[in-house]
């Protein structure tokens, strides 16, 4: 587990590589869901995303990494303050990017009491679990499709509330888990509960390349990270620093991004245009545009980033045929036709 | 396996050969191999051959096929846990498994969660778990044996799994009188093991030809390319090369691509249709070359071209000689499968029990037989009262109550695989068929809800063929309901057996298999496949019959426009429940589906 393979040599996949970098933007659009054939590089493209998160300032040994500059919201050991509130003594670590391991128990994801804590002194103390260590980072949960039911809609409750209320033996424990949560899986293991799906902000399909061009370049290139690691970061470590810096100032700019009212109403009549359910949508949409606009640099939202991100924000929202197989993108698109080009 | 040409058995062994030979060298990095055989001599003497060429201090470590992911990944060591008052971790099989191989015997009934769980740690080369209150992170790295004794080609590993093991060896159609002397001494594979790291990365014209031999033949996963360029490596080190050729990719090609190939072109090809099977690998191998490559790839020099074209032609040829030219997924009159079914377990339900399952947390509860404690919540529960407890009496021992007991949960994952029968046989009017195939997409549609399975077996032209196994991709369901033809005798006693071949193997997966028929009844083909009316339908009521006696659920939902006296004959010799269709609106039959199905769970 030495060198990951670099996010910037992952070839083609960009509406993947995409809704990562957004996610990692806006953390507020809430998750990715990517669903694709076996061999993708779906979870390569996602454990690589580590790589280019920029780090966080924590709290010295605060196990949810609360941030220095805000008042404690974990209520545990780092309540050391000076009078402006901001924490003495921190440390700068990577953005965390926890993988839930299939078959992990709901102790290990949400806390339990410490046992040898309360054996051996007869003390009741909350042994943090992942949803902890995931505190302003990431969740990936590689398979969610096979995950117990239970543990799947924990975890979307907490992605969506940002909390973490632990009842169990005794313990009451709350603390922040704002985390952005990205599920993969193959549908052909059994899909996700239609009901969980537009939980997720983003929905993404991959797809075998059908290129050979395309698909001869993922084989060289895996090839030469199998042969010399190191030397094959090192030949991507200059792509990689450039999109390392692209996410940074994008996320400083994203909330000031101008959304103008033409942009608005032409999403708000594609919501309406192909039936999508309640505002969640709307609002994905909004973010996800904002979020497309500001890691292309540009100084406002237009219709063309509305245009790009709709499939993946809208696609898994729409009321399903499961039976449909044209597809919901293909359906999308000829909504987008119908009301932005008339 | 029931290829329609034998292999030749001594091609057969000295592949086999030499696949326990390049899997000895480097089992980790190949994943590992796929052998289809039963248990038996032949299957015995190559994991014997296999053994003898890993390293003296290899593990190989058997793993059982219904192991808890406790054992698989590790988990808490309850003795030591006890005698230390805290968590003591224990590693699991996998972990043992570092430096060697690991042996999954019976890996076509692996469930997809451990199958899952054994794949993620292949990818990983680490065991990541987080369970039992711990932390689990050992490396190991390993090489899998995933012994398959499937009796037909849809019982198979799970596919994820056969995506990351290099070689699919087929041993099914070798006797012990087959098995030859072995080419490869123990010492000849250590010496490959010593050149393998110094083997060059192979170049990139190679590459290309080899990905270029895998499009040509449909096998689109990109692991298989990796697996065959690596295999290409371990072979050129294996014949004392430090640089891969053409002829290593070849072998590759054979070994690693053609058995991929083979399955992509059943997956595709569902027989029972007059489809050329293999109509992908069976043109000439010179035009692709010639013509397709050159607009995908950069012009470079002629020579060059020439030069990576022959390589690619050479594995084109390689995994096309591999290839059997007619090929068929199972036999289409059922009678093999049929047969199939003595060999597989005897009838009756699959054995519940409160033990097996996925675990679901733990409650508190009594200690009664057969229930099994969940002893880290309960030291849990008990710990922090022991203060309490300890008031008055002599400390530094643990004081469990009755009411800290905590009892481990499973949930039996009661999935429901619907197998829907349906008849496009000439005697069921086109109308009538059309209305059937309107009355199973409500069906569809619900089993997607419920994330059911749906298999989809047709009869028709004196023929049933089963033109989906279970699967939950309804997509597909659709696509081959809606293409369906209909026409021809109607040889039902062949589609029960077929059905009841797929429910039992169903039911071999811990599924809960449920038959719907959707027919007139009035058969006219009989087992031997001879038309006629009166033994056909003997030989359907006698079929129907062996469903009673497995223990099988079914329904049968008679099609034709005025029931007949007797229509329900089938239903009662299936002991099952009866429906006539023009009394039941297509989406009152999703209804009645679905009250069966909850019937049958119950």
């Amino acid at each position: 587990m030495a060198d990951v393979y670099p996010f910037s040599a992952i070839v083609g996949q960009t509406a993947l590589k995409r809704a990562l970098m957004m996610a990692a933007v806006d953390p507020a659009i809430g998750g990715v869901l990517v669903f694709g054939d076996r061999g993708t590089g779906k979870s390569t493209a996602v454990r690589a995303l580590a790589g280019l998160l920029p780090p966080i300032r924590v709290v010295r040994g605060c196990p949810f990494h609360c941030d220095p500059q805000k008042p404690s919201a974990c209520g545990s050991d780092c309540e050391r303050r000076d009078a402006s509130g901001h924490a003495t003594y921190t440390d700068v670590i990577s953005t965390p990017v926890v993988d839930l391991p299939l078959g992990a128990t709901e102790d290990r994801v949400v806390g339990a009491l410490d046992l040898e804590h309360a054996l051996t002194r007869g003390e009741k103390r909350f042994e943090p679990g992942l949803l902890a260590r995931a505190n302003r980072g990431f969740l990936y949960i590689d398979e969610i499709n096979l995950l117990e039911d239970n543990l799947v809609d924990l975890l979307l409750d907490v992605a969506a509330s940002g909390e973490n209320l632990v009842e169990r033996e005794g313990l009451s424990v709350r603390h922040p888990s704002r985390f952005v949560l990205v599920g993969s899986g193959n549908p052909e293991e059994g899909e996700l509960r239609p009901q969980l799906l537009d939980r997720f902000g983003l929905s993404v399909e991959v797809r075998t390349p059908t290129v050979l061009a395309e698909r001869v370049e993922v084989i060289k290139r895996r090839a030469a990270f199998d042969h010399d690691p190191a030397a094959f970061v090192e030949t991507w470590a200059e792509e990689q620093a450039r999109l390392s810096r692209l996410l940074v100032t994008a996320s400083q700019v994203v909330s000031q991004l101008p959304v103008p009212d033409s942009t608005l109403e032409a999403s708000a009549r594609l919501c309406i245009a192909i039936g999508s359910d309640g505002l969640r949508g709307e609002l994905t949409l909004m973010r996800a545009a904002r979020a497309a606009a500001a890691l292309e640099g540009a100084d406002e939202v237009r219709l063309s980033h509305v245009r790009d991100v709709a499939p993946m924000a809208l696609g898994h929202r729409m009321r399903r045929d499961p039976l449909d197989e044209g597809g919901s993108t293909a359906r999308i698109e000829r909504a987008m036709l119908e009301v932005f080009d008339a | 396996m029931t290829s329609a040409v034998a292999p030749d058995p001594e091609a057969l062994w000295t592949d086999a050969d030499l696949i326990a030979a390049l899997l000895s060298v480097d089992p980790a990095g190949l994943g590992g191999v796929a052998v289809r055989s039963g248990f038996g001599a032949v299957r015995e003497r190559w994991l014997g051959l296999l053994r003898a060429r890993l390293p003296g201090h290899a593990p190989v470590v058997r793993i059982p096929i219904h192991v808890g992911e406790d054992r698989l990944l590790g988990g808490l060591d309850l003795t030591a846990s006890l005698s230390q008052g805290r968590p003591v971790a224990q590693g699991g099989l996998l972990a043992a498994c570092h430096g060697g191989v690991g042996v999954l015997a019976m890996a076509e009934r692996l469930d997809v969660t451990a199958s899952a769980l054994i794949a993620s740690t292949l990818d990983q080369g680490a065991v990541l778990a987080q369970r039992d209150g711990l932390t689990l992170r050992e490396v190991t790295s390993f090489g899998l044996v995933a012994l398959d004794e499937g009796a037909d080609e849809t019982e198979r590993p799970p596919e994820g799994l056969m995506d990351r093991l290099a070689f699919h060896l087929d041993l099914s159609g070798l006797s012990h009188r087959d098995v030859a002397a072995a080419n490869f001494t123990p010492e000849a594979v250590e010496t490959a093991r010593r050149i393998y790291p110094s083997v060059a990365k192979v170049d990139d014209d190679l590459i290309d030809a080899v990905c270029e031999a895998a499009a040509l033949v449909g096998v689109s996963s990109a692991r298989s390319c990796l697996l065959a360029l690596r295999v290409a490596r371990v072979h050129a080190a294996l014949s004392g090369r430090l640089t891969a050729t053409a002829e290593d990719a070849s072998v590759a090609g054979r070994l690693v691509l053609a058995p991929r190939a083979k399955h992509a072109m059943a997956e595709r090809a569902p027989q029972g249709q007059q489809t050329e099977p293999n109509e992908e690998a069976s043109h000439e191998p010179q035009p692709p070359s010639s013509g397709e490559t050159s607009e995908t790839a950069s012009p470079p020099d002629l020579d060059e071209t020439a030069a990576r074209d022959l390589a690619a032609e050479m594995i084109v040829a390689a995994v096309r000689a591999a290839l059997p030219d007619a090929f068929k997924l199972v036999d289409p009159s059922g009678r093999a499968s049929a047969a199939s079914i003595s060999r597989s377990r005897g009838g009756g339900a699959a054995v519940k029990s409160a033990l097996r399952g996925r675990p679901l947390g733990s409650r508190p509860g009594r200690l009664k037989p057969g229930a099994r404690l969940d002893l880290l919540d309960t030291l849990r529960a008990a710990a922090p009262w022991q203060k309490l407890r300890a008031a008055g009496e002599d400390a530094g021992r643990l004081r469990i109550r009755k009411d800290d007991f905590r009892i481990r949960r499973y949930v039996q994952r009661a999935e429901l695989t619907t197998i829907l029968v349906v008849d496009a046989s000439g005697s069921t009017a086109f109308q009538r068929l059309a209305e059937a195939k309107g009355a199973v997409e409500p069906l569809l549609a619900q089993a997607y809800v419920a994330r059911a399975r749906v298999a989809l077996i047709a009869f028709h032209h004196g023929e049933a063929s089963l033109l989906l196994p279970p699967t939950r991709s309804l997509t597909r369901a659709k696509r081959l309901l809606a293409d369906l033809p209909g026409g021809g005798g109607t040889p039902f006693a062949s589609a029960i057996d077929l059905s009841l071949a797929v429910a039992v193997a169903e039911k071999s997966k811990q599924r809960t298999p449920m038959l719907v028929f959707l027919t007139d009844g009035r058969a006219n083909i009989d087992r031997a496949g001879q038309p006629g009316r009166q033994a056909a339908d003997r030989d359907a009521l006698a079929a129907a019959k062996r469903v009673a006696q497995y223990g099988v659920r079914a329904l049968f939902i008679d099609t034709s426009p005025r029931p007949q006296a007797g229509a329900d004959r089938f239903a009662q010799a299936m002991r099952g429940s009866y429906a006539s269709l023009p009394f039941v609106q297509s989406d009152r039959l999703a209804d009645l589906v679905a009250r069966e199905g909850r019937a049958v769970m119950s």
